[in-house]
């Protein structure tokens, strides 16, 4: 099993990389906020607005689209 | 940079166009996987053609669906994901455009190469080092893409999704790299650099990791994104989510060897990967239930959402998948299972149930928000492609546990006197029955995605293609 010779320092030094992101994101207080985040993804508003397609006025749904024109 | 009066927009040119690539790669790769399961049923179905054979449309199918249709998947949404939530325009739009035609044109040699014979024989990795090569370079010009978005993120966090997407960036370029190192003969042949036990163990090491990284991690990037907006609730918990990634990514290198237990490798290493791919279950199942426990209080919404239908379904069936591989790593569970069709039902069961539907999930999300519509042009259309293709995945994995099951305990039968009770041609005969009820289950499946397609034209057909401006913090007033 000589492949063991390259692929258990290979597995180490990526474990060793990985380790070395984990302690970065800890030290840089990427897990601080461990509630916040999971807000922060549904504030992001990526729902179409009207508008932004025209040709949505020929659509069914287009008696939404009076809705938010001030934006 | 033309434009200096209009605000950054996203990026969404390249997540059009992969998603619409990833469904019909999907389509293609099913198709083959519907010819295929007809060719074990009537051997007549290869038409006597060397092109059309087993052997060589088995190795298609099998990339079709992981790089081309998956891999289509994971680059439409982790564009989509990374500039959502770093709140930035994906870095360098000439890379970007690049790591589409480039993705596209592996897939196409891809194609005219296994179907031509010629293979490097390595399992998912079949491709010839001119093919891989060009796909190391796609992936590294990806990964400049990714990360350069990543540095320029204008949130301070990053969302949890993103790392599950660059651990498979990265994990994805080692593997490929040190599997398909091999000598060149000429343009269309080469030889491994491994012989032997120990170009199975780096195979393996390769293609568990491959399963690890590329159609676990990356989807759980998805799941941890689509499954909270469809739903319109925060994550279960966060705190768990991160629990998930590390212990995922520190245990899952050291699984492969479960693929190659009874065989000429040490056995210490087979107990090593059994030990880890049990040990795999605990995280696995963490993740499945955060993403499941998110729909609580908000149950009522699986009545009349089909998008959230898709994606807890492809959640029951990773928790149920993840429960599996770990017992068919067991080697006393292994001994009766190795060789047979159950192996088969388990990868489908992780391929269809948890890949297939989480992706389609979050294009019937994706799909219409890149085209300025609130949602597809039939949501009835998109129920409809989740009953088909539910009964279709539970029809193809049934099918096969009973005759993997079958199959293992007619080889291991054997009579008073020693000798074995059936030939094993006996079992292949046992086996067409179920067989059939498979093909029945793939053609399911595949005519689901054949709505999925009709239903993605017209809502592309209605809407318009629209770049989205990046939303500023600081946005001036000028609404």
């Amino acid at each position: 099993m000589e492949i063991l010779w390259l692929l258990i320092p290979m597995s180490v030094l990526l474990v060793l990389i990985m380790g070395c992101i984990f302690w970065w994101s800890v030290r840089s207080g990427q897990f601080d906020d461990l509630d916040g985040p999971a807000y922060r993804v549904l504030a992001d508003d990526d729902a179409p607005t009207p508008g932004m397609a025209s040709e949505e006025a020929l659509s069914p749904e287009s008696d939404k689209k009076g809705g938010a024109e001030g934006g | 940079m033309a434009i200096t009066s209009k605000a950054e927009q996203f990026n969404y040119t390249v997540v059009r166009q992969f998603a619409i690539m990833a469904v019909i790669w999907g389509i293609v790769g099913l198709l083959v996987g519907v010819v295929i399961s007809l060719q074990l049923l009537w051997p007549v179905f290869n038409f006597d053609l060397p092109w059309l054979t087993y052997g060589r449309l088995r190795p298609l199918h099998t990339n079709a669906i992981i790089f081309a249709f998956g891999g289509c998947a994971l680059f439409a949404t982790s564009y989509y994901i990374v500039q959502r939530t770093c709140q930035t325009r994906l870095f360098c739009d000439k890379l970007a455009s690049f790591t589409f035609w480039g993705w596209q044109l592996v897939i196409l040699l891809a194609a005219l190469s296994l179907i031509f014979g010629i293979t490097s024989g390595k399992e998912y990795a079949e491709l010839e080092w001119p093919i891989d090569i060009l796909i190391a370079v796609v992936w590294v010009a990806y990964a400049l893409v990714y990360f350069g978005t990543i540095v320029k993120r204008r949130t301070p966090h990053i969302y949890v999704a993103n790392w599950f997407f660059g651990a498979m960036i990265l994990a994805i370029a080692l593997l490929h790299i040190v599997n398909s190192l091999a000598m060149p003969v000429t343009l269309f042949k080469s030889y491994s650099a491994y012989a032997g036990v120990q170009d199975a163990m780096v195979q393996w090491w390769y293609g568990h990791n491959a399963v690890g990284f590329f159609l676990t991690a990356g989807f759980l990037g998805m799941m941890y994104y689509f499954v909270p907006k469809q739903a319109g609730r925060p994550i279960y918990s966060y705190r768990l989510s991160i629990v998930h990634f590390w212990s995922l990514i520190f245990l899952y290198m050291w699984a492969g060897p479960h693929h190659l237990l009874y065989t000429a490798l040490p056995d210490w290493a087979q107990t090593l990967g059994m030990l880890f791919s049990v040990i795999l279950l605990v995280p696995s199942w963490g993740g499945m239930i955060n993403g499941i426990m998110t729909l609580s209080g908000a149950w009522h919404k699986l009545r009349s959402d089909p998008i959230l239908k898709f994606m807890i379904v492809a959640l029951s069936f990773y928790g149920m998948s993840t429960f599996e591989g770990p017992a068919l790593s067991i080697k006393t569970i292994n001994a009766l299972s190795h060789y047979t069709d159950w192996t088969i039902g388990h990868v489908h069961s992780g391929a269809l149930g948890w890949v297939g539907f989480i992706t389609m999930g979050s294009l019937y999300y994706l799909i219409p928000r890149l085209y300025g519509r609130t949602e597809m042009w039939s949501v009835k259309l998109v129920n409809t492609h989740f009953w088909v293709a539910t009964i279709g995945i539970v029809l193809y994995v049934a099918a096969l546990w009973i005759a993997g099951v079958m199959q293992g305990l007619m080889w291991r039968s054997v009579n008073v006197d020693g000798s074995l009770t059936y030939t094993f041609v006996e079992s292949v005969k046992a086996s067409y029955p179920f067989y059939v009820i498979r093909l029945v289950g793939g053609l399911l499946y595949f005519l689901g995605m054949l709505l999925m397609f009709y239903n993605m034209l017209k809502t592309i057909g209605q809407g318009k293609s629209v770049d989205v401006a990046v939303p500023t913090a600081t946005a001036p007033a000028n609404a």
